[in-house]
């Protein structure tokens, strides 16, 4: 009888440590796996509306964009929270077509990079901050270390494209530098006078313990009538 | 456990096979649908802003 129960609580534990062991087997599928193909296919989807709206649209040039209050505006003062508002191109990083939403909390991040609220539009003078998951959920940022200085940053919206160039090599802050998005990166307080870009991912892979940020600053823009600017159609450098 | 669930699923051993792919698969669901989803914050894999 005690040997009986001995085997069946034995049993019992076996069971339920290879159950959890398999459950997490699925978190890692789920992690690695299927949280990229739902964000790539809701990126896919955000890219496509984007077009979708900017074709209906022709009207004056700007109408499509709020009037851009000063840099550090409260929160929700720049369009509503979620809603995507321009496409980023990283030829450096290959060819996708990454949305930028408004807000960066992790909800939104899974349906592409987002922009810092508080950080201004893209092409103002100012910093346009961005915010991409270096890992999971699409990964737009997982390869940002090969990023190098000189490489060109391409923002479309509803009717310019705007072209940065990376200040330097990406680099690594702690989690709490805010002063990275300030609208002088690194100098918070003082007064703009560049239009400048700022990305920040997770570093390393897996853990948060700090952020890789890539700077530029802007370079040219043209309006979208006048297609793709030459940062997209030179054959410029790649990885992979 | 499961010899004790496999005793208490009713039917024949088609119907019961059939019962536990069904649980499995809703189990499935269940977990990539809202368990996974409300673990991932918790873990320290998606930091991608700076904040204070």
């Amino acid at each position: 009888m005690w040997a009986e129960r001995a085997r069946l609580a034995t049993r019992t534990v076996g069971e339920i440590l290879i159950t959890l062991g398999i459950t997490l087997f699925l978190f890692c599928a789920y992690q690695l796996f299927y949280t990229n193909v739902v964000a790539d296919d809701a990126m896919r989807g955000e890219v496509a509306d984007l077009h979708k709206q900017w074709a209906v649209q022709t009207p004056g040039p700007r109408s499509a964009m709020p009037a851009t209050p000063g840099p550090f505006d409260s929160e929700d003062s720049q369009g509503r929270t979620g809603a995507a508002f321009a496409i980023l191109h990283i030829p450096r990083l290959g060819g996708k077509s990454i949305p930028v939403v408004e807000g960066t909390n992790l909800d939104l991040l899974s349906r592409g990079v987002g922009h810092y609220k508080d950080s201004v539009r893209p092409g103002k003078v100012g910093n346009f901050a961005i915010a991409g998951h270096r890992k999971t959920h699409g990964e737009p940022f997982r390869y940002l270390d090969e990023m190098r200085a000189g490489d060109l940053i391409v923002v479309e919206t509803a009717d310019t494209w705007f072209t940065y160039r990376a200040d330097r090599d990406p680099f690594i802050v702690d989690p709490t530098d805010l002063a990275v998005v300030a609208p002088v990166p690194d100098h918070p307080g003082r007064k703009p006078t560049q239009a400048k870009i700022t990305l920040t991912t997770c570093n390393p892979w897996w853990a948060s313990t700090e952020r890789m940020i890539v700077t530029g600053t802007l370079v040219g823009q043209q309006p979208r009538a006048k297609g793709e600017p030459p940062a997209l159609t030179v054959n410029a450098p790649k990885f992979q | 456990m499961y010899a004790f669930l496999w005793r208490h699923l009713p039917g024949p051993v088609y119907v019961k096979v059939l019962l536990a792919a069904v649980a499995l698969a809703l189990i499935v669901v269940l977990l990539f649908g809202w368990v996974f989803p409300w673990i991932e914050p918790l873990m320290p894999f998606s930091g991608n802003t700076v904040s204070q």
